[in-house]
């Protein structure tokens, strides 16, 4: 990979799984890991991480904090199949059970700069009441086979879902090479387009899909 | 008069004292001249004596205004004061003069000079003003000016001259209403126009043009307001953020708050029959007679004859005028034009008026005529039933004046009749000459003709001369028919016309002098009480009294509310009076009234009323009430005096005259929005959805549902519609469009007409770019792409070659075949199964919710126990049961998380070792028959015992398993029935690293299991100090399972039988044991050795579910529901027994099962082989069908199904799943004459599979279709574990026994309480046609001469060997070879059996110097590679002894229908010495 010709872009993300709030459950621990399309691949950084276990804490009582980093660089030739960030949230029940209490997703913001996410979370839902008392009963919840699910769209109208509460994240997005492969992220207030990337191969990049 | 400011400029020092020196405004010109003298003077005096200033010129000094110009400017000053002074002198001389001024300008230069000396008595002139006297003035402007009178001019002056005003209302035309102007200005512009002589202003009526009024009344927009001032809070402006509708589509889209808040009021008022069955004779008549009184009210309210008449009189008169104003000058076409047209139009006016008329006098008549037949009923019967009286009222009219207008009429009209009937005569006559001319000319041409033809008729033959003229001026007439002579038109008669006129007008008119007829209806009259009616007239009262009527409101067909019941009253009117509020949230899209009437306790339906709903605009309180008109056609009688409805009744005595009369009325309604308490119109915005509004314009003139624009204009034309009215301005507009071609309606429609706009880029670029097809081809899930990884971004970065390795699979597919008609068929079946892999795509990617959401079962009362029971269980118990596993679903997986477990507990009978130095033993070599096949073991065993106790040989066997190419072997065991009981781990990786169910289950790898002899060797053992040993492995058997079989069982467990070659060159199959055992003597029925097995993948996973979607189907409803039933039942009583119904042909659609059995004949050349033995030829047939190679369905219908391909299909395919050798087989033993049944049930290790079941001499045997191996029912090593039903040509059985095992189970079918049929006595078999060929098409030779196909394997198979030994040479004994060829022919023949003693014979010569280990391996041909592979897994290859040389023979058997047979001979040989 030349300077002039790159064939990758890379997107670098920088970040925390801050917090939550999930005003009646306490000591929960979240787990997060990337979906991304076939275009995409990781070249460092972490692409899974499960995190402590947070209580409330006095001072804060509806709030749980993790400060979990995230610190993961993708390549990629191709915009399709942006990656996503899917959050799952677990603590224990009553009974002392571990079970599920939320799950999430987001893209990861395509601007480059500093951003905040707020997730709504949600566990999928028992078919049946008997089920759900059981599930309660033997502290076996309804969980998503896969928690990647929840970052595609395919196959979710046969789930029933209840919210939960939120997961903030905070990124730091920094990339390179985007704009000279003809993906302009950057708001269109920024007038100043660089000659350079404009005048960057009229005919194939600036188309993409 | 001028001020000058006089400046004084001298130095301080000679300043002269001087107070007085002020500026002192000049009265006069002379006055200050002079005093300019005087102060020059001073001025020289000043400087001529230069002193000291005194105290006062000091002082002067310093207060005194100065001027501060210098002296040049000062004299500038005064050059410049002058001039005024001098123009002001010549203004007031009164001569104002222009080039006097000029030239007194060039002057001034000169003159300033001189300006100062000369006085302004110069220039000045004294003269008096000149007045003009008023009476001089007056006249002068007199001339000048001009004052409009406002008196009203004549309009005799505003008309052309000799024209009298023409006014257009009159004539019936749309004159619009003007804005309004007070009389007096109007006058004032009239005479000032008519001062100016420009008549052209005013229009044919003698007024100002004017265009109507355009301001309306309303404003349209909305006052505006000024932000600064303080609003009513009210009229605040309030933002509010853009919402998106909640109401779907057939919802009212609200936009606002009133958050549809829409009501409908519908306000029922009453209704009146018009009949009814319980009229009475008289009822009916009077409301006939109320009919036409209403007709006649209606028409007088329009007065259609008055406004024909007096547009007719109108048009006379413009005619009239016309024709005046033009007098006797020739009139211009389009004025002739314009009076035909008017003329045209009266005529049509006058034909209306006439039938208006008409009908008036009839409608008189007709209630005159009705009322006396009421007055003669009441008579007849003596009582009265309507309270209807008539009264005529006479309005007197002046005789004279009467008739006079009434002969003007009538001669108006003959003049008009006359006049066209001259013009209609006229142009008869022109048409008449004409044509007359034009015959003329014909018939001039015609006599020329034939006196020509005469004269040459006559030269040619004299003698005919007569007759041929005749026939010539006939046939001539007759070839040519000229126009047919005119006739000369009927003079008119004008006699005739005033009769015809008068006589009419007598019919339709009013005689002259005659009173006018009003009549006037009241309903006042008494009614006769019941007490003193006659009886019939009492019931049918009785009757009208009990019952009621009532009315339901629906709204879009349904119910919303119904009126109270109100019972009929005698005068068959109902008053409702109610309104209905209906607050609504669904478009209107109908409402409909129904009329009910109850009697006692039942009710009917009488007529369904449709209200059209409302245009918004009409709201409750404006809203007219409407009257609809409803009818109902049921037949009514009664037996009294009622008429009742839809019977013929009469009013006549005698009865004549019939009339037949439906039940009928009127229904008073109206229909309109509701108003809002703060006067807001509950209506929805009138942007409904509803079509043709645009078109609005033209359903309000009656013309509804027209949007044919040609239509549309077609009928504005005939109907002359007004341009100028503004009712009619849409249509104008719409049809000057429409004209115009603007608004060209396509004839097309198009879904996504923005879809070009919103293209990503067009079509061809899509086409072109080579990453947008890489990009698409991923998408599309296509099998090479599925899963590629980094489509680059640029376009140039993706090369050709990508793609090459899709056209490349199929090119190769083609070529590794080594027989065209194998590689056709592979491509056949490659498009059928993209095809099908196409349909069930969308499929693929339906979900259900155990894809999804992993969730506990619930606990049932069985596993609950289950689990309680599990708590009384020994920890370790001494018999452990393999538990089930967690699955996991196949979509986290990566590389390395799979692992194949193998346990490999046992094998059992492997051969044994022969010592080199054997000395044969000839045994005869027989043929066998069934019975000594299934009794062998006793004999055999019997003969063999004493041979295996002299030379015990020992085997060291050990299992080697590969996978791909990842090999595991276990330790070595000790003698023929070793045990090993070693778990293997062998990695397993998917191909592209896609562990999605869909690539799991496609794929092909095997798992092969070989057994191994170990020999130990001793090298070079001479001295016996060292002894250096070699090991080398002798390939024993194989058992080969492929993947996807594991894969969808989940796990497998058993003994399966080990395919060992016919011939193991060094070794025998040694019956194991002397014993005479009991256990040994079930086990041995069968020859050949086993294995027991445990194979699993580690984690399991769970096989993909095969497509949960229903079939199209050719069968009929009934049978596919009767199988559903079936089969469901089945799985719910016997859950482990599969349970075959209907199938899935190769086209995707469902069959019966029992459509694919029909006897079929197997090829004659393996019926003729054996022509004396039919076990024989049943042993060979099975062979045969063995020998077409198989390919599961899962395979190469990935996830899809499992298809069913019929016999045909199958040997064309010549490639298939167990199903169809299973029904191919069946078809042919059914053909033998056998009784066959086809097994549907579970065996190891196909898993659900299906076999074949005959019954011969007593017993019933089970074949292996894919194996061609049979067994007895009560073999123990037989692989079928399971029997779930039994199908046979015409019926299936289901096991309904309380074993499975074919041990345990009897097969008699008929037996109903051990199988349970399908068809039965209940339900019939419909005798279901085959959908087998009758024949099968049978390919007797080999297309391809199968040498080649010989020697093409044969060195493939040499180079793939060299290959596999890179680092060692390779040398072939070609003795050896030859040898082997020639025996393979013989293994082919006996079928592998009982060869190996000759063999081993005729390898005799060779066995002295090498030591040979070999086998021929046996296959059926499908592809080279599976050959290859079967090669690579007998390890042969591995013989690392320098020595070592190789013999390789391959021989090719052809079976009819191109089914061959391969034999593949191997040998390593090691020379001993």
């Amino acid at each position: 990979m030349t300077a002039n010709s790159p064939s990758v872009f890379l997107l670098m993300i920088n970040g925390q799984i801050e917090g939550a709030n999930f005003p009646e459950y306490d000591d929960l621990y979240c787990k997060y890991c990337f979906v991304y399309g076939h275009d995409w691949a990781p070249t460092s950084g972490l692409e899974e991480g499960i995190s402590q276990i947070t209580s409330k804490g006095r001072d804060s009582p509806h709030r749980l904090v993790w400060n979990f980093p995230l610190e993961i660089t993708f390549k990629s030739t191709n915009p399709l199949g942006w990656p996503q960030i899917v959050v799952s949230v677990y603590g224990p029940d009553t009974f002392g059970n571990d079970v599920v209490r939320g799950y999430g997703a987001t893209h990861i913001p395509i601007t480059p700069g500093q951003h905040t996410r707020t997730i709504p979370m949600f566990v999928p839902e028992s078919t049946s009441r008997l089920q759900k008392f059981t599930s309660w009963l033997l502290g076996r919840r309804p969980e998503f086979t896969d928690p990647k699910v929840v970052a595609q769209g395919e196959g979710r109208e046969v789930t029933r879902v209840s919210s939960q509460g939120f997961v903030t994240l905070s990124f730091n997005i920094v990339t390179k090479d985007t704009k000279r492969l003809g993906y302009d992220t950057t708001a269109t207030e920024t007038t100043h387009t660089h000659p350079v990337a404009a005048g960057f191969g009229p005919g194939n990049q600036t188309l993409s899909m | 008069c001028l001020l000058l400011a006089l400046s004084l400029w001298s130095p301080p020092s000679d300043l002269p004292p001087r107070p007085q020196a002020k500026p002192v405004p000049g009265s006069s010109h002379s006055e200050s001249s002079t005093m300019r003298q005087r102060m020059k003077d001073k001025l020289k005096a000043a400087r001529s004596e230069m002193g000291l200033p005194t105290a006062e010129e000091a002082y002067n000094f310093f207060t005194f205004d100065f001027d501060p110009e210098p002296d040049e400017e000062t004299r500038k000053g005064q050059k410049r004061r002058t001039r005024p002074e001098g123009e002001n002198e010549e203004g007031e001389d009164g001569g104002d003069d222009d080039e006097e001024k000029e030239e007194e300008d060039k002057e001034e230069v000169t003159e300033e000079l001189f300006l100062i000396d000369q006085s302004a008595d110069d220039f000045l002139v004294f003269k008096r003003a000149e007045y003009m006297g008023y009476q001089r003035r007056l006249q002068s402007e007199n001339e000048l000016l001009f004052t409009p009178s406002f008196l009203t001019v004549p309009a005799s002056s505003k008309v052309p001259e000799n024209m009298k005003p023409r006014y257009l209302e009159e004539e019936g035309l749309y004159v619009g209403e003007r804005p309004p102007m007070s009389l007096t200005n109007q006058n004032i512009l009239e005479n000032r126009i008519l001062k100016q002589e420009q008549v052209r202003w005013f229009g044919d009526d003698g007024r100002i043009m004017a265009l109507p009024d355009p301001i309306k009344e309303s404003s349209t927009r909305p006052p505006l307001f000024h932000i600064e001032d303080d609003l009513d809070p009210a009229l605040q402006t309030v933002y509010r953020k853009a919402l998106v509708s909640k109401h779907a589509s057939q919802y009212i889209s609200v936009g606002g708050e009133t958050n549809g808040d829409y009501q409908l009021d519908v306000d029922v008022s009453g209704l009146i029959f018009s009949h009814h069955p319980l009229f009475s004779q008289e009822h009916v008549l009077g409301s006939r007679l109320v009919q036409l009184y209403d007709q006649h009210l209606s028409r007088q309210h329009r007065n259609l004859t008055e406004h024909l008449t007096t547009k007719l009189n109108g048009l006379r008169n413009t005619i009239g005028n016309m024709l005046e104003v033009h007098g006797g000058q020739r009139l211009t076409p389009v004025m002739q034009q314009r009076i035909s047209e008017y003329k045209q139009e009266v005529r049509n006016t006058r034909r209306l008026r006439d039938l208006e008329q008409e009908k008036d006098r009839t409608l008189l008549k007709g209630i005159v005529k009705i009322w006396k037949e009421i007055k003669a009923l009441r008579d007849f019967q003596r009582f009265t039933n309507t309270p209807y009286k008539l009264y005529l009222r006479r309005e007197e009219v002046e005789r004279a004046s009467d008739v006079r207008e009434y002969e003007a009429e009538i001669q108006a009209e003959v003049d008009e009749l006359l006049d066209e009937m001259e013009e209609d005569y006229q142009r008869k006559v022109t048409e008449y000459r004409r044509q007359q001319e034009e015959w003329k000319v014909w018939r001039r041409k015609q006599r020329a003709k034939n006196k020509k033809k005469k004269k040459t008729q006559s030269q040619l033959d004299d003698n005919e001369d007569d007759e041929d003229n005749d026939d010539d001026d006939r046939t001539d007439g007759e070839a040519e028919p000229g126009p047919p002579k005119p006739k000369p038109p009927e003079e008119p008669d004008m006699e005739g016309v005033e009769k015809q006129v008068s006589e009419k007008a007598s019919r339709i008119r009013r005689k002259p002098g005659e009173p006018i007829l009003v009549p006037e209806l009241t309903a006042s009259g008494p009614i006769t009480p019941n007490e003193q009616c006659p009886r019939g007239e009492f019931a049918r009262r009785e009757d009208v009294a009990k019952r009621s009527i009532f009315i339901k409101v629906l709204y879009n067909d349904k119910e919303v509310s119904r009126t109270d019941n109100r019972s009929l009253n005698s005068d068959f009117r109902v008053h409702f009076g109610q309104i209905f509020n209906l607050k609504i949230v669904n478009w209107p899209e109908s409402i409909k009234l129904q009329v009910f009437e109850v009697l006692g306790l039942s009710t009917t339906l009488l007529a369904d009323v449709f209200v059209p709903v409302p245009e918004s605009s009409i709201l409750t309180g404006s809203a007219p009430s409407e009257e609809l008109v409803f009818s109902s056609n049921l037949r009514v009688m009664f037996d009294h005096e009622a008429v009742g409805s839809d019977v013929p009744f009469s009013f006549e005595v005698d009865g004549s005259n019939r009339q037949t009369l439906l039940t009928s009325g009127k229904l008073s309604c109206s229909v309109s929005w509701a108003v809002g308490e703060d006067d807001v119109p509950l209506a929805p915005p009138t942007t409904q959805p509803n079509g043709l509004k645009q078109l609005d314009a033209i359903a309000s003139i009656g013309a509804s549902g027209l949007n044919d624009m040609k239509k549309l204009g077609e009928w504005a034309t005939e109907s002359r519609l007004d341009p100028n009215d503004p009712n009619n301005a849409d249509i104008m507009q719409l049809l000057k469009v429409a004209s115009s071609g603007e608004v060209t309606a396509p004839d097309y429609f198009r879904l996504e007409q923005l879809q070009e706009e919103f293209n990503f880029v067009s079509e061809e670029d899509l086409e072109q770019s080579r990453r947008f097809r890489l990009l698409r081809l991923r998408n599309q899930e296509v099998a090479e792409f599925r899963n590629y990884k980094f489509v680059p971004a640029m376009e140039r970065e993706v090369t050709d070659k990508v793609f090459e390795v899709r056209s490349l699979r199929e090119i190769v597919d083609t070529k590794g075949h080594l027989d065209a008609h194998r590689a056709l068929v592979a491509k056949h079946l490659h498009k059928i199964r993209e095809s099908i892999i196409n349909r069930f795509l969308i499929a693929k990617h339906h979900f259900i919710m155990s894809d999804l959401v992993q969730e506990e079962q619930v606990p049932t009362i069985g596993i609950l126990g289950l689990n309680l029971f599990k708590l009384a269980e020994p920890k370790r118990p001494l018999k452990p049961q393999r538990k089930e596993r967690k699955k996991v679903t196949a979509q986290n997986l990566s590389d390395g998380d799979i692992r194949l477990l193998l346990n490999i507990i046992r094998a059992y009978d492997i051969p044994v070792r022969k010592p080199s130095v054997n000395k044969p033993a000839v045994t005869s070599k027989s043929t066998r028959s069934f019975t000594e096949t299934l009794t062998a073991g006793q004999s055999q065993r019997a003969t063999q015992g004493s041979d295996w106790l002299l030379n015990q040989v020992q085997v060291r066997p050990f299992v080697e398993v590969s996978f791909q190419r990842s090999v595991l072997q276990t330790t070595t065991a000790d003698g023929p029935n070793p045990c090993w009981n070693e778990d293997l781990q062998l990695p397993f990786s998917a191909p592209n690293g896609d562990y999605s169910t869909a690539n799991l289950q496609s794929m092909k790898d095997e798992i092969f299991i070989n057994i191994f002899d170990e020999v130990q060797y001793e090298l070079g053992g001479d001295r016996g100090k060292e002894v250096h040993t070699r090991l080398e492995k002798h390939w024993l058997g194989s058992v080969k399972i492929p993947f996807s079989t594991i894969y969808f069982q989940s796990r497998i467990d058993g003994t399966f039988k080990v395919d060992t070659p016919p011939v193991l060159l060094g070794y025998s199959k040694e019956r194991s044991l002397a014993s005479d055992g009991g256990y040994d003597a079930v086990r041995s029925l069968t020859e050949g050795a086993f294995i027991t097995l445990f194979i699993t993948i580690e984690p399991q996973l769970v096989p993909g579910e095969t497509i949960r979607e229903k079939f199209e189907s050719q069968e009929s409803e009934g049978l596919l529901l009767a199988s559903e039933v079936f089969e469901r039942d089945a799985a719910v009583h016997f859950p482990d027994r599969p349970c075959l119904t209907t199938v899935i042909n190769i086209n995707g659609k469902t069959v019966f099962i029992t459509r694919y059995l029909r006897p079929l004949n197997p090829p004659q050349e393996l019926l003729d082989a054996f022509p004396n033995s039919p076990q024989e030829a049943t042993d060979l047939i099975a062979r045969y069908v063995s020998l077409i190679p198989s390919l599961p369905d899962s395979v190469s219908f990935a996830g899809v199904c499992d298809l069913w391909s019929t016999c045909d299909q199958f040997l064309t395919l010549l490639a298939g799943d167990e199903e169809e050798h299973a029904v191919l087989l069946c078809n042919y033993f059914l053909s033998m004459g056998k009784k066959a049944w086809l097994i549907i049930g579970t065996a190891i290790p196909e898993g659900p599979t299906t076999y074949v079941l005959t019954y011969e001499q007593n017993r019933y045997l089970i074949w292996n279709p894919s194996s061609g191996q049979y067994y007895g029912q009560y073999d123990t090593f037989c692989p079928l574990q399971t029997v779930g039903c039994l199908v046979s040509a015409d019926n299936v059985w289901l096991n309904t026994q309380a074993y499975t095992s074919p041990l345990r189970i009897r097969f008699d079918v008929t037996k109903a309480k051990l199988w349970k049929p399908f068809f039965s006595r209940a339900f019939p078999n419909p005798g279901l046609s085959s959908v087998q060929c009758i024949t099968l098409h049978i390919i007797l030779h080999l297309p391809f001469p199968k040498i080649s196909l010989t020697c093409r394997i044969e060195k493939i198979l040499k180079e793939k060997i060299m290959e596999w030994r890179p680092r060692n040479p390779t040398r072939w004994n070609r003795y050896c070879t030859s040898t082997l060829r020639h025996f393979l022919p013989k293994l082919e023949l006996s079928r592998g059996r009982d060869v190996a003693d000759e063999h081993r014979l005729e390898l005799q010569s060779l066995l002295g110097d090498y030591r040979i280990s070999g086998f021929p391996l046996h296959l059926p041909f499908s592809e080279v590679r599976p050959i290859v592979e079967a090669v690579y897994s007998t390890g042969v290859h591995n013989v690392e002894a320098s020595n070592v040389e190789f013999a390789l023979a391959v021989h090719v058997h052809a079976y009819p229908n191109n089914v061959l047979s391969v034999w593949v001979y191997l040998a390593s040989l090691i020379r001993m010495r």
